[in-house]
């Protein structure tokens, strides 16, 4: 009992001693996040002033950053806040900055040019951006002038859209036990195989929706050892297109870390679908795609949304096929910005440089999040 | 749960008087149909207290000896062996009967799945019918069942099946037109439980797309899509359009409306474009102009 009581107290004190000494002397980092001076104050070199630059961005320190910029004439904070965080809702408008880093391109006395790369953490992982500012010398600082990319205006017109989109109505609980509820979708797994990555298994392939109603899919795999005991379970979690229309094909890639393929007797597979009040719209397609090939292996293109909703999430699935049209890769890319209506936006999708050389065609499908649904 | 265990245990106490006590002085039915009137004569004089227990049911009544006692239609509805026991103020005596399903049928479960299937397949629809009294007792007695699928069209497909221990089953071919089927199980010529079940096309056949050009783009439509059986492939399946032009592909998935998949894909002199739909390809048209 006494014991407990000391240590309590000892607890109680040295919690205490921590807050003081924090409060009284803080970290850089926390100072910065408690919107007090930046981690670096100094303007004197190109360099720094960018550094100084990505700090504020990093702490939302929006009004410091603006400030700091030597073309703010030419925009408002506003617009220089959306410039970096999205006009509309997507990814980045709830993502943090997580680290940036700064490479100096070409400085002169008065004048340099310094990239500032961006590590923005999203939901659904880190995206990166970077910025190649111009830096300009005024009296003893730097300061950067920021390429704003204002906002794209899509002009006013009107798309007609053949509204389809499908409703379900559920068998209720007063119901017969003998009473018929809605089939679930039929779908089906046309191609699968497992292959050997330096970080373990993965287990790749496509699933197609043959029936005539939407779907919500999700794929998990087992795989089995020779003796045909469970290795490991795992899901296909956000590398598949979860809503799949009908004749839809999505690929899905499971990764199964730590596992040797030459440990696995067999793999099962297990398609889970439902169906789900979905829309046919929006439209988004895919232009340019573009394969260049190894080292430096992308699958390039853009997607233009068709219809006349703002996307807010675009999720890029890319399959790649071998000569013989089997799968070799599922790689993907969430766009960060929300897609407008009939405004082409890049994506890019890297491919493993081994896996590129087997690479002869690929196909790329679009998963969309539209805030609030469809409407 | 309560009245279970009181059921219970009073059936437990009455089997115990039952045998420690001669029978004698009770006249019960062989067996009574659920839910009709029945009565039970005892002899003697004097009075009594009459019990009957069994599948969920006790009742209890004062008698008279030597006097029927009358139980109105619905005092015992579920189907079962029954106790009757008679306690007064000498010895205790008792009896059993059976309590049977009526044999005309007035409740049906008829199970038919799937509720959603391709044209064309071989035995793909599965009925199975639960033949039942007023009382959800069900009817072991065998019952003539007449299954029953018919197609908008007017055809029909229809077999007869005696019911097995209260249940008959069977198995049908979906039809190659496609719509919403009646499918009707009818027991004895009379009661009939109906269930729909819908007949989809199957994958889009003989899928062709024609290329006009329009404001500098290739503007596409397909043919009205049709399974291999001339079904209407439904609005909302997805189409896949695919240019692919020296090195580059661009691709669009677009749902049928009306009919017919349209698209509009960038206009790339010697293109080739190509259509598909699921696992299935269609026409190739190389653009050239």
């Amino acid at each position: 009992m006494n014991k407990g009581v000391v240590l309590a107290a000892v607890l109680s004190i040295v919690t205490v001693a921590f807050v003081v000494i924090g409060t009284i002397w803080p970290g850089p980092s926390a100072l910065a996040y408690a919107g007090g001076q930046g981690v670096v104050h100094s303007t004197a070199t190109p360099e720094a002033a960018v550094a100084n630059l990505g700090s504020q961005i990093q702490s939302q320190a929006w009004s410091k950053a603006y400030a700091s910029l030597a073309n703010k004439g030419q925009f408002t904070q506003t617009e220089f806040v959306h410039d970096l965080t999205g006009f509309y809702p997507g990814l980045r408008t709830y993502a943090t900055l997580d680290k940036f880093e700064v490479r100096p391109l070409h400085a002169s006395d008065n004048e340099a040019d310094v990239q500032l790369k961006l590590f923005w953490s999203t939901v659904v992982g880190i995206s990166v951006s970077s910025r190649n500012l111009h830096m300009v010398r005024n009296g003893d600082h730097w300061q950067a002038k920021w390429p704003i990319e204002k906002e794209p205006v899509v002009p006013p017109q009107v798309i007609p859209v053949n509204y389809l989109r499908w409703d379900v109505i559920y068998r209720g609980p007063g119901d017969d036990w003998g009473a018929q509820d809605v089939e679930e979708p039929h779908v089906r797994i046309v191609d699968m195989h497992a292959v050997q990555r330096a970080d373990g298994v993965v287990v790749l392939g496509e699933l197609l929706n043959e029936d005539v109603v939407p779907a919500y899919v999700s794929v998990n795999a087992t795989l089995q050892s020779k003796s045909q005991a469970a290795i490991a379970t795992e899901g296909s979690f956000d590398k598949i297109s979860h809503v799949l229309l009908p004749k839809q094909v999505t690929p899905f890639l499971i990764r199964f870390p730590d596992v040797s393929l030459s440990d696995v007797g067999s793999v099962r597979m297990t398609p889970f679908s439902t169906l789900i009040p979905a829309s046919a719209d929006p439209v988004i397609a895919i232009d340019d795609a573009t394969l260049s090939p190894a080292p430096d292996a992308y699958l390039t293109g853009q997607l233009v949304n068709q219809s006349g909703q703002v996307v807010n999430v675009a999720h890029v699935l890319g399959t790649f096929y071998d000569k013989s049209g089997q799968v070799v890769w599922v790689a993907d890319q969430y766009l960060d910005s929300a897609l407008l209506p009939q405004t082409p936006a890049p994506f890019s999708i890297h491919i493993p440089e081994d896996l590129a050389r087997r690479v002869s065609s690929e196909r790329a499908v679009v998963a969309s999040y539209i805030a609030g649904g469809p409407r | 749960m309560k009245y279970g265990r009181a059921i219970l245990l009073g059936a437990m106490a009455l089997a115990m008087l039952h045998q420690v006590f001669p029978e004698g002085g009770l006249t019960v039915p062989g067996t009574v149909t659920a839910g009709s009137a029945f009565s039970i004569q005892s002899s003697g004089s004097g009075g009594a207290t009459l019990y009957i227990t069994g599948m969920g049911h006790f009742l209890k009544r004062d008698v008279q000896l030597g006097q029927s006692t009358l139980f109105p239609a619905g005092s015992i509805y579920n189907a079962g062996h029954y106790l009757v026991v008679l306690t007064g103020t000498g010895a205790t005596v008792s009896s059993a009967f059976d309590v049977v399903p009526a044999s005309e049928p007035e409740n049906l479960s008829f199970l038919a799945r799937p509720s959603r299937l391709p044209v064309d397949l071989h035995n793909g629809i599965t009925g199975a019918l639960y033949v039942f009294d007023a009382y959800k007792n069900l009817i072991t007695v065998p019952k003539p069942v007449l299954f029953q699928l018919s197609n908008p069209a007017g055809a029909t497909e229809a077999r007869t099946v005696m019911t097995r221990d209260g249940a008959a089953w069977t198995q049908m071919d979906s039809t190659s037109q496609q719509g919403m089927d009646k499918f009707v199980a009818r027991v004895d010529d009379g009661i009939s439980s109906t269930r729909i079940v819908g007949q989809i096309p199957g994958d889009p056949c003989g899928l062709k797309m024609a290329a006009r050009e329009s404001g500098g783009k290739i503007q596409l439509q397909t043919d009205p899509v049709r399974d291999c059986s001339g079904n209407a492939v439904p609005d909302g399946t997805i189409v896949t359009f695919t240019e692919s032009d020296k090195g580059a592909q661009s691709t669009v998935d677009v749902p049928i409306k009306r009919g017919v998949a349209e698209a509009e894909l960038p206009a790339h002199s010697g293109a080739t474009i190509s259509v598909a739909s699921g696992v299935v390809l269609g026409n190739q048209i190389r653009w050239a102009r």
